[in-house]
């Protein structure tokens, strides 16, 4: 008669006691001894180990205590500089073509078949135009930016990074690996979200998870790039401008680092509390990186689809943009009376109405915050100009400054604070869905989704009072 | 004198692991075992973690980890482990 | 494969045009029949990934850090008129489950039985991998090492004797460079001539050299083979019983080993990773 499950336990149980509670480590060892023997009859050395020698001086400068952080300060830099003065060329070349020639075209068509001016606006003016805003901005920088970080990936330098920031790390009661999830974050939040499943415990992932959002997303560039040339960079000779503005940038993206730290710090040390789990971190070799292989899969992959996913986000949002702009209540038009109401709580934080509504239609993806915050610059402003497509000439960075300085009111704190609310608001809607199918819990999807907000808010009426005091004036 | 202790550049022989069970394992499966030779190849700018050259791989343990492994200092280079 | 027969493949193959590239119809998933299943399984960072696109076509990208597959993919590919199924397991460095992915590694290989499951090897660091793919021939036969990196083995000066290994391990060894699209026809080669039963293998079983052992082994596999039907592989189930593993006993008590299998010989992933 075949013994039972329970019986069967019992005397592997007993048979246990007898052998001895060690036999793991035994068989373990006899496997690695067994391994060893093998390898060795097996591998032979082959004259010189080319690769090894240069592989070690490259770990030994990239990890070393003077040359360490610099050498990634400074890989961030000519990232971001590379991103910035590379794309400006064929992003005016873009513009020119989608915003300029399409764009004329397409109102030449509309007048041949005698569309309704409604129509001509809601597909033209909104939809059109915003699509193509996104293309022509987003486009080029996402183009330069994701080969460069693949390249860096591929090349197998982003170990060595968690190696030299993981003391933050585990001061901050995070993951080792969590370092490696916030660099993803880089390139697109959600993804960086679906990365953390390389941490096992689920408290350790939920502090990468809700801190992925400090990471500044692809999404959130082009805006800060934009920014920090027209305001920040602007205030320095022209010689040094695109520095300046690639400086700004990375101090953004220093804060970010900054503010994962911190909320990881907190987080696990409160809501999050727990032991902290086994750490080990692999510093694979370096690997050349095939360079065309890397351009196509990285122009694939990551470039395309992100800009499908911007295109498919701009769409509806222009439609949305141009109705609010067109639609009138009362005499304002629906985005007018928005902005008016949100104005007192904009100015406070050092903002204004218009990008905090800008903020609230930009919940589906962040690329479109930029186009959408000028059109209703110019449409709440009553520029005549709003409906007869001056767009065109927006592509030039300075008027784009002109426009939000002359008609939008901005000063060098909007830009400013733009830059950090840009940094410290909530995640894009596919990062929140990505949040949802990943954690399964409306709790920690909600916090994850308002915590940002909710320190972007203090944060901007800290800097906004600290300005206002400094300088004495509204 | 454990793991942690051993200055860059060194290279010593494990002797026994003190961990239980998951850590054990774990420490198992990177190819720490008695007899295994590591060198401590890297330092982190930080201080902390430092990256170990175990079985021809390059890993990073952290302090509170490499406490539990108990090293004797290797002086005789033949005893080494062929580097990669 | 007799020492003959590789030298006629290894000068004629590249010639031949019936089981060249062309050949490899590249479908990405399907759901629905196949005549093989099989399993990549490996340490993490190895070129799994790598192997699994090239195999199945998908252009998932692939980056060079620990951990990276975080999915677990499925695929398919056909080969000489047959349809295969590729199942890529997570990158583990055993399968004596600390976590969950060893777990679910471990239980593919050990109830959904593909019918070949090739472990990914780096050159670089043979010992290491070694140990993941002696594990694994404990519990099944039919196994292919994939030598893959051997392109950066040659960098670092590293000569490696693939027959010699072949011959110590008692399965197929089949060097490639994966990235660089090398080894790819010869390991579907041997995919399918190990599938079809074509080549016979005789795993190395790793001797304990514990005669209390061996019986204590011995004893407890009966019993598991007359309490269990279709158990995979008793010896191997007896060891992790006697080590006390906790998700072997769990299993026993709950009756669920040998339980996974559903009718038409797939294991969900996600229901495993579930449990």
């Amino acid at each position: 008669m075949a013994a039972t499950p329970a019986q069967i336990l019992e005397t592997a149980a007993r048979l246990r006691a007898r052998i001895g509670d060690d036999l793991h480590d035994r068989l373990t060892e006899a496997i690695y001894t067994d391994a060893e023997e093998i390898a060795n009859r097996a591998v032979s050395r082959n004259g010189q180990a080319r690769g090894v020698h240069l592989d070690q001086f490259f770990d030994r400068v990239l990890t070393s205590r003077i040359w360490g952080f610099p050498a990634m300060v400074l890989m961030m830099m000519i990232v971001f500089w590379l991103t910035i003065a590379g794309a400006n060329v064929p992003s005016a070349m873009l513009a020119d073509l989608l915003q300029g020639s399409v764009y004329d075209a397409l109102h030449g068509v509309a007048q041949t078949v005698n569309a309704p001016w409604w129509l001509k606006g809601f597909l033209i003016d909104g939809v059109y135009l915003a699509t193509a805003w996104v293309v022509s901005v987003m486009l080029p920088p996402m183009a330069i930016f994701f080969p460069l970080f693949t390249l860096l990936e591929d090349l197998g330098y982003l170990p060595r990074v968690a190696f030299n920031l993981d003391r933050l790390f585990k001061r901050a009661g995070a993951h080792g690996k969590q370092a490696l999830t916030m660099m993803m974050g880089y390139g697109c939040n959600a993804a960086g979200v679906v990365s953390t499943r390389i941490i096992d415990s689920p408290r350790e992932r939920l502090i990468a998870i809700i801190t992925n959002n400090f990471s500044i997303c692809n999404g959130r560039w082009p805006t800060l790039i934009l920014i920090g040339t027209i305001f920040i960079g602007a205030t320095a000779p022209p010689a040094l401008a695109s520095f300046i503005a690639a400086t700004s940038v990375v101090a953004v993206a220093v804060l970010g680092l900054v503010f994962t730290l911190l909320v990881s710090a907190v987080l696990s040390r409160t809501w999050l509390k727990g032991e902290a789990s086994s750490f080990s971190l692999e510093l694979p070799p370096y690997r050349p990186p095939q360079l065309w292989r890397t351009l196509y899969t990285s122009v694939i992959d990551r470039t395309l689809i992100v800009l499908k996913r911007a295109v498919i986000m701009a769409a509806p949002a222009g439609a949305v943009i141009w109705l609010i702009s067109n639609i009138y209540l009362g005499g304002d038009s629906i985005a007018g009376h928005l902005v008016h109401l949100l104005n007192p709580v904009g100015v406070l934080l050092g903002l204004n109405g218009v990008i905090l509504v800008a903020y609230l239609v930009a919940i589906p993806a962040n690329e479109i915050v930029v186009p959408t915050i000028l059109m209703l610059t110019l449409n709440v402003a009553r520029s005549g100009l709003a409906q007869t497509g001056v767009m065109l000439e927006l592509k030039d960075d300075m008027q784009v400054h002109q426009v939000l300085t002359e008609l939008g009111g901005w000063t060098l704190l909007t830009g400013v604070n733009l830059m950090l609310f840009s940094l410290l608001h909530n995640p894009c809607s596919t990062t929140i869905m990505t949040i949802w199918q990943e954690t399964r819990s409306l709790k920690w999807t909600t916090i994850a989704t308002l915590l940002p907000v909710v320190l972007g808010i203090a944060v901007c009426l800290i800097t906004a009072t600290i300005a206002r005091l400094m300088i004495g004036l509204i | 004198m454990t793991l942690n202790q051993l200055d860059v550049g060194l290279a010593a022989k494990v002797t026994k692991v003190h961990s239980a069970n998951a850590e054990r394992r774990r420490m198992f499966d990177l190819g720490i075992l008695p007899g295994t030779v590591i060198e401590a190849a890297l330092r982190s700018p930080l201080g902390d973690p430092v990256a170990y050259r175990i079985r021809n791989s390059v890993v990073a343990l952290r302090r509170e980890q490499a406490e539990l492994i108990e090293v004797q200092v290797v002086t005789d280079t033949t005893e080494r482990k062929t580097e990669r | 494969m007799s020492a003959q027969a590789e030298a006629v493949a290894a000068k004629h193959c590249g010639a031949c045009s019936s089981c060249n590239t062309s050949e490899l119809a590249r479908l990405g998933i399907k759901v629905g029949g196949w005549d093989y299943m099989v399993a990549l399984a490996g340490n993490p960072n190895t070129g799994k990934s790598t192997i699994f696109n090239a195999l199945t076509g998908l252009r998932q990208h692939v980056g060079n850090w620990s951990g990276k597959t975080v999915r677990r993919a499925e695929g398919a590919f056909n080969y000489n008129s047959k349809k295969f199924k590729l199942v890529d397991l997570p990158g583990t460095y055993s399968l004596l489950s600390t976590s969950v992915d060893e777990e679910v590694a471990r239980d593919f290989v050990l109830f959904a039985r593909p019918d070949v499951t090739v472990v990914v090897t780096d050159a670089t660091q043979l010992e290491r991998n070694l140990c993941l793919a002696m594990q694994v021939l404990e519990i099944t036969d039919r196994a292919v090492i994939a030598l893959n990196l051997v392109d950066e083995a040659r960098r670092n000066g590293l000569v490696i004797d693939e027959r010699a290994l072949s011959r110590d391990l008692g399965v197929p060894v089949v060097p490639m460079a994966a990235r660089r699209g090398e080894g790819i026809s010869d390991l579907l080669r041997v995919i399918e001539n190990v599938a079809a039963g074509a080549y016979p293998t005789r795993p190395r079983r790793i001797k304990y050299a514990d005669a209390a052992l061996e019986s204590a082994v011995e004893s407890l596999a009966a019993q598991l083979v007359a309490a269990f039907n279709n158990l995979p592989n008793a010896r191997w189930v007896a060891l992790r019983l006697l080590e006390g593993d906790a998700s072997i006993v769990r299993a026993v008590r709950d009756g669920t080993l040998g339980a996974f299998k559903q009718p038409d010989g797939v294991v969900n992933l996600v229901q495993l990773e579930a449990r």
